[in-house]
């Protein structure tokens, strides 16, 4: 305790002894630790608890009188307590405001006596008592605690040397007491203290950098100002005074957010917080913070919405962040080149710096060859990224040209370019010699005038440019920002050059991220729309290539790139006999359409493509003869057709005849495409039957003898469920033999060819002899086998085609012997609703077809309680399944039984009140089955689920009605509920639907009625006669 | 004299051999090549245009500023070696200028580089052309060294026969395989804003005559 106290707490450094705590969260936490302490004592240590302190702790308390009961001799405002002391003083005696205690068990009734201020008692009496140690044990024992001497025998030693004590056992004890005590009070401090962020100068001042760029006029400004009071900054950073940075302050802050008043801050090594403003008084008047933003964001509103709005930005962090690890070259042991080089890199740093002002965090610290990052060494990158993290949230805002723009990029991107580590020369012995050559090289195109460059950029283009040791030769010797410098110029040569390098070299992941964090991708967008034909097409080629993540598609299209490619694709409109200055404009349609079809990755662009007029372009480029032309109009079709206003307008624009055409060339990746584009085109049954007439069935069906390309092979089973949707393309498909081949390929394929072979299996299974084949190609098995994958899209599809062919009585046999339904009724438990409801489904024809299905159910541990706890579901299509599968289960009487035991009855009625007619139909179907047993219509009636079951009477759903009569007829079999249905009004739409066709429903609304008017009668009777 | 006029034309028109150019085009360079004439410091000394006033042309006309090569491109429009520019010559220079293709502009480089007319582009005369073209280099290296190991690149690059200097067969495979390398050794083809507004001016203007 004494540790603690003297160097963990935090007292308010004012200069009288008489030091006060801090209101602060680690001091709140000390108290609170102290006082259980206290409070715990007697009644742990009683014997202990009655050791006599040396001396009384002594404080101010805000006790009186009166508190004080029992146990206690009062007279006026002085208390004693009854306690006594072997002299027959006192152990606790009040004459306010002081109150002095000399033993543990009153300092644990006293704290028991002040209910609601025990905190600030024990705070009083340590501030008051800086020793308390010192006063229970005398000053002897507390320099041992003090110390770190844990040497016990030493201090019994020591004790007995005391002998006048009688009570040495007790004191021993208590002194490792509250060592321990101490302790522990340590450990939780340091844990507390860990959490904390120590503040650094430079973390400081990157925050007050960016928060500065954040300031000024327009709405989503953060602040008015920010400022430091003193504009000298010492060497180590700090701007504080030094006989203030004794106490860990860096710098002082006026800062003014624009809705509230202004805020005068400290920033010290332990956070940030509040002080009061004035000249020189820099005391804490608020809560610490771990940095200025959390800081401003609880005392400003505005700052707070405004930078929760760009908080998506951090979402950037990981692949920016990655990129500053990127080490470069060590230039340090060069030799005698190095000179040169430095100067050379200080000439590119600046023009970098001034290309990007709002970048410069990130632009300072990546692509440069950077031998002085070796210097500052990793402990400075760590605190950059720290306050890099922090920057970023600003980097939007600071750009000011584009506010807030969603960075939410097409979820199609699942083949996102991966982050590669770099791989580098374990040192600079091993640069090769095309290093030092390309960095020559450079340095000529900087001072060469336009002849000199251009050769010197056809001598560039001599290197292998595929190669990585070139192209990273080319990025740290930096060429980029010469080669990107050079797309500005006027020189049309130069340009061509430029791009023609850019083009090969951005193969690399890391020079195309690096070409668009340095603003090139924009140079090259403005080349697009330029008059020189060749440009265009180079232009339009490079960002075909760079545009293969994220950032550099929205970079493309916030520059209006979007609109200029696809202003490309507008040539000739026809593509058969071209003229030489023709195909001139052709080349340049593909090369806009390659660039398109890397941007169409991104659902914005999607939008962007279609806004700008390029879905009719790319529909008459589609009739195009050349495959090169084809493979990425048709490749951008297919990426765009996750888009429904695509899938229409392909539709609408006759393309799919194209495509269908385009399906019987004899390239793979463009029949995959094709048949990627058919795929997801051919949810809409316009669509599939476009793809039947034009004969489009038959060629899909072909391209499953290509089973060697597993992309080809996805898509056109992709394509074949999708279109097996229809029943007539089934029947279409059936003359091509289709169902066999793809039996066939239910084995050892890849998750995504299974995805849509199971799934096409499935459609073909709605037709009855469909399911006979199935079974005589051996397909049974391979289905029940992949019910144990964990690919949910996966599971959904081999659930549905199972439970199709559950439907049939053979194929029922084969399930049950391979333990299918057990496989399917364990899919229950999957995460994924999808998974659940349509294990669910597949299990109704199960059970309906299952010999001995009871029998089977209850055999499956704990699967009726499963199923229970799923009416718990939220998802609504889980429930009708559920309620579905319940409906069949409660078929069985005993299973029924075990069903109402675990509480089936309640869990239905409580989703009466559903408004959706799916659900209500099975509902009410499981109702209907559930009333079988025992009291369950009365308690189907308590539970309150008769009246609304009547309303479902008046859903327009047929099938509604058809489950809700078969209900309401078993649950009038109940007295109390016929007059709940006779109160709602039931008479009426049951004479309705006793005019249906069918039997079954005319028997059950007649049986309901019959029932309500059977007790109306035997009550009258009880009426007349009684 | 209109008739013979007209024969004239065609004459000149089967000498000059080209399909890219049309009568009235040839037509329309003449009147703009007696105006030009016209215009002529010394006129009526000679059947053409002198250098100076070709210089000029070169200059205004189509964007040249490299005294060398615009000597040089007068020398290869003289093909008669008179030092004056002929109907005859400026036709047929202006049809590689306004309309040429890639082998006729090759031929057309090609002797433009070539100073000294012996077929061959050497050494020599690429770093004479290139002299100028290496502004400064950081820390005061000579750029004198840079150019000279530019030439012996570029030398090395061309020289497909391995004879030390660069033949038209050299060149012309060179620049099929590299478009860039065309004007390699300095502009002395006019670019398309230049040819479009000339052709603007000179046909258009004569047309409306």
């Amino acid at each position: 305790m004494g540790i603690t106290l003297s160097r963990a707490a935090q007292w308010t450094t004012a200069s009288s002894n008489i030091g006060k705590l801090e209101f602060t969260p680690m001091n709140e936490l000390l108290l609170k630790e102290i006082l259980s302490f206290v409070e715990e004592f007697s009644s742990q240590h009683p014997q202990q608890a009655e050791h006599v302190f040396k001396e009384p702790l002594q404080w101010t308390t805000t006790l009186v009188a009166s508190d004080f009961k029992t146990d206690y001799d009062i007279s006026d405002s002085v208390v004693q307590s009854q306690e006594k002391d072997s002299e027959g003083h006192p152990l606790l005696l009040l004459s306010p405001p002081n109150v002095y205690v000399r033993s543990f068990s009153q300092l644990c009734k006293l704290v028991h006596l002040t209910n609601d201020k025990k905190l600030e008692e024990v705070r009083a009496c340590l501030e008051d008592n800086r020793n308390p140690v010192v006063k229970v044990l005398g000053p002897s024992f507390a320099a041992e605690l003090e110390g770190d001497n844990q040497d016990e025998t030493r201090l019994f030693a020591k004790v007995k040397e005391e002998e006048e004590h009688k009570d040495t056992d007790d004191k021993v004890k208590l002194f490792l007491l509250l060592q321990n005590l101490d302790k522990q009070l340590l450990i939780k401090l340091l844990h507390e203290i860990s959490q904390q962020v120590e503040l650094n100068p430079a973390a400081v001042k990157n925050e007050v950098e960016m928060l500065k760029r954040s300031c000024g006029n327009g709405e989503s400004r953060l602040l008015k100002s920010i400022q430091y009071t003193s504009d000298y900054e010492f060497s180590n950073g700090c701007r504080a005074p030094p006989w203030r940075q004794v106490h860990g302050e860096i710098c002082y802050l006026v800062i003014e957010p624009c809705d509230s008043e202004t805020l005068y801050i400290t920033c010290s090594t332990a956070g940030v917080f509040l002080n009061r403003g004035e000249e020189n008084d820099y005391e804490r008047t608020s809560d610490t913070y771990e940095d200025l933003v959390s800081l401003l964001k609880s005392k400003s509103p505005q700052f707070a919405k405004n930078i929760n709005k760009q908080d998506c930005a951090v979402q950037e962090l990981p692949s920016t962040q990655k990129i500053q690890h990127v080490e470069s070259v060590d230039a340090e042991e060069q030799g005698q080149p190095q000179r040169s080089y430095e100067q050379q890199e200080k000439n590119v740093h600046e023009k970098a710096r001034q290309q990007h002002t709002a970048n410069k965090a990130g632009g300072k610290m990546k692509y440069e060859p950077c031998p002085r990052w070796k210097d500052l060494g990793l402990k400075c990158l760590h605190s950059e990224v720290h306050c890099f993290c922090s920057w970023l949230l600003f980097s939007k805002t600071s750009a000011g040209a584009l506010p807030v723009e969603v960075f939410s990029e097409s979820s199609t991107e699942s083949e996102e370019e991966e982050e590669q580590p770099e791989r580098r020369p374990e040192s600079n012995t091993d640069l090769p010699s095309e290093y030092w050559h390309i960095q020559k090289l450079v340095k000529y195109i900087k001072g060469g005038d336009q002849r000199f460059t251009v050769l010197t950029l056809c001598t560039l283009m001599d290197f292998n440019l595929m190669q990585e040791t070139c192209q990273l030769a080319i990025r740290d010797v930096g060429g980029l920002e010469v080669l990107i410098n050079l797309l500005d110029t006027n020189e049309v040569k130069c340009k061509i050059g430029s791009l023609k390098i850019l083009r090969k070299i951005s193969s690399s992941v890391q020079i195309r991220r690096a070409i668009v964090e340095m603003g090139g991708l924009q140079s090259i967008v403005k080349i697009v729309d330029s008059e020189e034909e060749e440009l265009m097409a180079l232009a339009a080629e490079t960002i075909a290539i760079v545009a293969r993540f994220p950032k550099a598609r929205r970079t493309v299209r916030q520059y209006g790139g979007i609109k200029k490619l696809v202003k490309l694709l507008d040539c000739v409109s026809n593509l058969a006999n071209l003229s030489v200055r023709q195909e001139k404009d052709v080349e340049i349609a593909r090369c806009g359409t390659l660039a398109l079809w890397s941007c169409s990755k991104s659902t914005r662009n999607k939008d962007a493509i279609r806004k700008a007029g390029g879905i009719p372009l790319l529909g008459r480029l589609l009739k195009s003869p050349h495959e090169s032309m084809l493979i990425p109009v048709v490749g951008t079709l297919q990426e765009c057709a996750s888009e429904e206003s695509y899938r229409i307008a392909i539709q609408t624009e006759g393309m799919i005849k194209d495509l269908v055409k385009i399906l019987g060339s004899d390239n793979d990746e463009l029949q995959m495409h094709c048949a990627s584009a058919i795929f997801k085109c051919a949810e809409d049954k316009q669509t599939r039957d476009l793809v039947r007439e034009y004969k489009g069935l038959q060629l899909l069906v072909s391209l499953l003898s290509k089973a060697d390309n597993k992309h080809l092979l996805a898509a056109a089973t992709g394509a074949i469920w999708k279109c097996s949707i229809s029943m007539e393309n089934v029947a279409k498909f059936g003359e091509y033999n289709a169902l066999e081949v793809l039996v066939n390929l239910l084995t050892d394929q890849p998750e995504e060819v299974l995805v849509n072979v199971v799934g096409a299996v499935g459609e073909f299974a709605q037709i009855p002899e469909n399911k006979a084949t199935i079974r005589r190609c051996g397909g049974i098995k391979p289905l029940v086998n992949l019910l144990t994958g964990t690919n949910q899209a996966l599971l959904v599809n081999v659930t549905k085609a199972v439970g199709a062919c559950a439907t049939d009585m053979d194929n029922m046999v084969i399930i049950d012997q391979l333990d299918g339904v057990r496989l399917v009724w364990s899919l229950l438990k999957n995460p994924s609703a999808d998974v659940q409801s349509s294990a669910a489904w597949a299990l109704c024809p199960c059970i309906n077809n299952a010999k001995d299905a009871g029998e089977m159910v209850r055999s499956l541990v704990g699967g009726l309680e499963l199923i229970v706890n799923l009416l718990k579901s939220t998802n609504n299509e889980v429930l009708a399944s559920i309620c579905a599968t319940i409906a069949k289960i409660a078929k069985d009487k005993e299973n029924l039984a075990v069903l109402t035991d675990h509480g089936v009855v309640p869990l239905l009625a409580k989703l009466t009140n559903t408004t959706d007619d799916r659900l209500r139909r099975h509902l009410a179907e499981a109702i209907g089955h559930c009333c079988m047993w025992g009291s369950n219509k009365a308690l189907f009636g308590e539970a309150g689920a008769v009246a609304p079951l009547v309303c479902y009477l008046k859903s327009k759903d047929s099938s509604v009605h058809q489950s809700t009569a078969m209900a309401l007829y078993q649950l009038s079999k109940d007295p109390n509920n016929c007059i709940t249905m006779h109160e709602k009004g039931v008479v009426k739409p049951l004479i309705h639907i006793m005019g249906s066709d069918e039997e079954m429903l005319q028997e059950a609304a007649a049986g309901c009625v019959r029932n309500i008017r059977l007790l109306a009668l035997a009550n009258r009777k009880v009426q007349l006669f009684y | 004299f209109k008739a013979l006029f007209s024969n004239y034309l065609d004459n000149l028109k089967n000498i000059i051999n080209s399909k890219a150019i049309s009568k009235t085009e040839i037509e329309c360079l003449i009147c703009d090549f007696n105006v030009l004439l016209r215009e002529q410091i010394n006129p009526g000394k000679a059947n053409g245009l002198d250098r100076q006033n070709f210089r000029s042309i070169l200059y205004n006309k189509f964007g040249m500023s490299d005294a060398i090569i615009m000597d040089a491109v007068f020398r290869t429009f003289d093909t008669d070696v008179d030092s004056f520019i002929s109907v005859k010559e400026w036709i047929e220079g202006l049809s590689v200028f306004l309309r040429g293709t890639l082998d006729e502009k090759i031929k057309f480089c090609f002797q433009v580089y070539d100073s000294n007319g012996d077929n061959y582009i050497t050494k020599e005369e690429m770093f004479h052309m290139l002299r100028n073209s290496l502004i400064q280099l950081p820390n005061d290296e000579d750029p004198e060294e840079g150019v000279k190991d530019m030439v012996e690149i570029t030398l090395k690059r061309m020289d497909y026969d391995h004879d030390g200097k660069v033949s038209l067969a050299d060149f012309d495979k060179a620049v099929r395989e590299e478009n860039l390398l065309l004007e390699a050794f300095g502009t002395c083809l006019p670019d398309r804003k230049s040819i479009r507004g000339f052709e603007q001016q000179v046909f258009q203007h004569q047309l409306e005559k």
